[in-house]
């Protein structure tokens, strides 16, 4: 079985290495960290993202897809000529190791946007929902601009070792380990999940999930996975991209305070978290989660507002790291200006200075 | 009536001659032979009422469904025989009250709730907080700044209430006065909402005009200026779930001083209220009254549209989205009425489950959803209807018939009569007397914080701590004995389904 044939509760490990300075490394040092977590995992999923790994094809929109036959690719390859200028394509380097079996046929594309098409990202992004709804066999999981999602079934260190992580130079890292409630071992149910320079990672289960999608899919998302993933994505995609909120903000709206803390604030405080309360209620997300989004220069947190899920923040010089354990940080960094357990509903926010 | 339907069993041996029954029941029922000093019994005008009963100290009395029966069969029952009967000895349409009694299926009894195991935690209410705070009204998501770049939204007129309960619209007329006086101050302690019906609102009311709703219904009766302006919302009632596609009527015998002056009609003048409202004959008129009426609230009232399910709920719902109306109020075929022809109460309309579903789903996928908050009504009887129904995709529930037995009824169906045994659909100034509506508004908020506690359970148990994320979570929701249609309708998988 596959995701989005039926909804898939998944706990997970999660973990994330970051230059402010844009210091570049390659990724053994996050699969390490990942591997101290296994216990966090299964097997059944996990993956890694990297920010800044194609510095030759920085202008173009590099697009990872798993096909599970030739078929499939051949009915993707056709189809995107419409839209797009393939600049250059290839199989993704893979290392043949006993633990990973059964993968797809992954390939990488670089890719312009035809002239005359206004919106770029859009445009993208309308390509992934009809590749992942439409062509039957192929599944577009990776779509930003000098970035990359690498992703299957397996453990994440294993997985590392698979994708050869080691080849590529990144200054932001993120990683998942995923621990599913039911075995459906789909290539592209692992996560990150990936939109443009938009790559979640997210642990938890979050029980306002379809008041969340029932939303969402009003404003054209279609969530066809049923993950938390997905729609937790699709609607940071929405407040940020199109509505032009900061990440501060979606907290707030994701995360709202309590009615109760509400009333206990400065009168523009309350207006400000009473309006957001009352428009944007299906908005809100209930139930265990931490998240990690990655973005074009930046990094962010968020825990969910009671905080049932681990979320541990380190520091050091220009570096910060991320994990679901402390331990996990500790394996490659021990000597830390500051580390620290993300509190409920503050989101924590990191960016690459300007250069 | 050829035969009773009842039948009181009187104890001899218990009975004490009080004569307790033969004051309490309000259709003679009961004398006192006072030859042979006991308590005669003539059951033909029973209708159940249960007041004797709850009066008798020595509990002497029962009353069963009459034993005798005519030669019934699986085709012609006991009650389609009765009836015929009737209309044959007068020629008349059957007249009955409250709501539809027949026995179609239930669907909420049909569909079950999630609870968090393992993988999630349920959240302890009393432990953590909860909220069960309820916005109705238009929502926007139409992002703007203002000049210090600070984050802004419009906020549209709302209702607020602590908890997603409100208290449906019945009349001063089809009610009593103390009925009225209780469900306003029970809607003012819990607040929520109270909802005066089409009967007009008596002046006394204006100063909780913060937790009252008017309706201006097709009658038209107790509107002038000071009506419209004594209210947190409007609603223009086009129809009730009790009598789709009918107008009211209330009988000059209950058209008493009171009344006729809230109504400002005539005294004991027949008061009708047309089926449709003369002004809207069709979508772009609701517009104009939904507008006219945003005009004399300046903008800053809610105007509720209230409509029965109907067959094409969906796409009528959907035109009065579009017509500005901040909230839809859909009240399902089991919602009741002080008086209704019982054929239509029985036959017309569709259940408030499948009604609301497709709603939610329609407007859902016409992106027009976040243009109205919706109320659903008709037959919620307990706690786990309201979360059902949130689930669904309601924003708050209605209660009309729960109210009512909270304040004492007993569900008798028989409030055409005008003789209410309870004190409530009655205008009979020694009946309405029985009703005492300082008690009749503790029952209410014993009923409404009841219920609201437990669904603070349910979504605990299943892991939410605000309402809003119950709100159309349809996961949280499983069909058991449902066919496939049926489950798309409804939009959920059915229980033992992933």
């Amino acid at each position: 079985m596959r995701e989005g044939t039926f909804r898939n509760a998944s706990g997970c490990a999660i973990g994330a290495i970051f230059h402010k300075d844009r210091t570049k490394e390659n990724g053994k040092r996050i699969a390490h960290s990942m591997s101290y977590m296994r216990e966090r995992s299964n097997g059944l999923g996990g993956g890694f993202v990297g920010y800044g790994i194609y510095p030759q094809y920085q202008k173009q929109y590099a697009l990872h897809l798993f096909f599970d036959d030739t078929l499939s690719k051949q009915q993707f390859e056709a189809y995107i000529k419409k839209d797009f200028i393939v600049v250059m394509q290839e199989e993704i380097m893979i290392a043949k190791c006993k633990e990973i079996t059964d993968a797809p046929i992954i390939w990488r594309y670089y890719v312009d946007v035809k002239e005359g098409i206004v919106d770029q990202d859009e445009a993208i992004v309308a390509l992934l929902f009809h590749v992942n709804v439409n062509i039957s066999g192929a599944y577009l999981f990776s779509c930003g601009k000098d970035m990359g999602v690498f992703k299957g079934v397996g453990y994440p260190e294993e997985l590392a070792e698979f994708y050869c992580l080691d080849q590529y130079e990144a200054y932001s890292w993120i990683a998942h380990g995923r621990y599913p409630t039911n075995t459906p071992g789909w290539w592209a149910g692992a996560h990150p999940f990936a939109m443009l320079d938009f790559a979640l990672v997210h642990n938890g289960e979050i029980s306002s999930y379809d008041t969340n999608r029932r939303y969402i899919e009003m404003f054209n998302y279609p969530c066809s996975l049923l993950t938390d993933t997905e729609v937790i994505t699709y609607i940071l995609d929405f407040l940020i991209r199109k509505k032009h909120c900061s990440f501060e903000e979606c907290a707030h709206i994701l995360t709202a305070p309590f009615y109760s803390e509400i009333e206990q604030m400065e009168p523009q405080q309350k207006r400000y978290y009473t309006m957001l309360r009352r428009n944007l209620g299906s908005l809100l997300i209930c139930g265990p989660f931490s998240i990690i989004l990655g973005f074009e220069n930046g990094i962010a947190a968020l825990n969910d507002r009671l905080k049932l899920r681990s979320l541990m923040i380190a520091e050091k010089n220009e570096c910060v790291y991320m994990a679901s354990e402390e331990c996990a940080i500790r394996a490659v960094e021990n000597e830390l200006d500051r580390i620290f357990s993300l509190p409920g509903s503050t989101p924590y926010i990191a960016k690459c200075k300007e250069e | 009536m050829r035969t009773s339907r009842y039948e009181i069993l009187h104890d001899n041996t218990r009975c004490d001659l009080c004569k307790s029954c033969v004051y309490q029941c309000t259709r003679n029922v009961f004398s006192y032979d006072i030859d042979q000093q006991r308590i005669a019994v003539d059951p033909k005008n029973c209708v159940n009422c249960q007041r004797c009963v709850e009066f008798c100290h020595h509990q002497a009395l029962k009353v069963q469904i009459n034993r005798n029966h005519y030669h019934e069969n699986a085709y012609w029952t006991m009650q389609d025989i009765s009836q015929l009967f009737q209309q044959a000895d007068t020629g008349g349409i059957l007249l009955s009250s409250m709501g539809n009694p027949k026995p179609y299926p239930i669907y909420f009894d049909h569909l079950l709730l999630n609870a968090a195991q393992v993988t999630n935690p349920s959240i302890d209410p009393l432990r953590e907080p909860m909220e069960t705070k309820v916005c109705l009204g238009k929502r926007t998501n139409d992002f703007k700044r203002d000049d210090d770049g600070l984050l802004k939204l419009d906020v549209k007129p709302h209702l607020h209430l602590d908890t997603p309960i409100l208290f449906a619209g019945m009349s001063l007329g089809a009610i009593s006065y103390p009925a009225h006086e209780a469900l306003l101050a029970a809607a003012k302690e819990l607040n929520t909402f109270y909802n005066c019906g089409e009967g007009g609102l008596p002046q006394k009311f204006y100063p909780d005009e913060n937790h009252i709703i008017v309706q201006v219904a097709s009658g038209r009766f107790g509107i002038n200026k000071d009506y419209l302006k004594h209210c947190a919302a409007l609603e223009i009632k086009v129809g009730q779930g009790a009598k789709p596609g009918i107008g009211g009527h209330l009988p000059s015998r209950k058209n008493n001083e009171l009344i006729a002056k809230t109504r400002m009609i005539e005294e004991n003048s027949e008061a009708i209220s047309p089926a449709p409202h003369h002004d809207i004959y069709s979508i772009e008129d609701l517009r104009q009254l939904v507008y006219a009426l945003k005009e004399v609230s300046g903008y800053q009232k809610p105007i509720i549209v209230k409509v029965a399910a109907v067959h094409n709920i969906a796409a009528i719902c959907s035109g009065i989205a579009r017509s500005g109306a901040d909230i839809i109020y859909i009240d399902g075929f089991r919602g009741g009425s002080g008086a209704t022809p019982m054929r239509i109460r029985d036959n017309v309309g569709i259940p408030i489950e499948l009604a609301l579903a497709s709603v939610d789903e329609t407007l859902r996928k016409e992106g027009i959803r976040e243009e109205v908050s919706v109320i659903a009504a008709g037959g919620i009887r307990n706690s786990s209807d309201v979360v059902k129904a949130i689930a669904l995709g309601a924003d708050a529930v209605a209660i009309g018939t729960a109210a009512l037995l909270a304040l004492g009824c007993h569900l008798c169906q028989d409030c055409t009569s005008g003789v209410c045994s309870w004190g409530i659909a009655t205008q009979q100034k020694d009946l309405t007397k029985r009703l005492n509506p300082i008690q009749g508004a503790r029952q209410l908020v014993h009923l409404v914080t009841a219920w609201t506690n437990e669904i603070k359970e349910m979504m605990g148990g299943m892991g939410i701590s605000s309402i809003e994320s119950l709100k159309g979570n349809r996961l949280m929701l499983r069909g058991l004995h449902l066919h496939e249609e049926e489950l798309r309708i409804l939009g959920v998988k059915h229980a033992g389904s992933r």
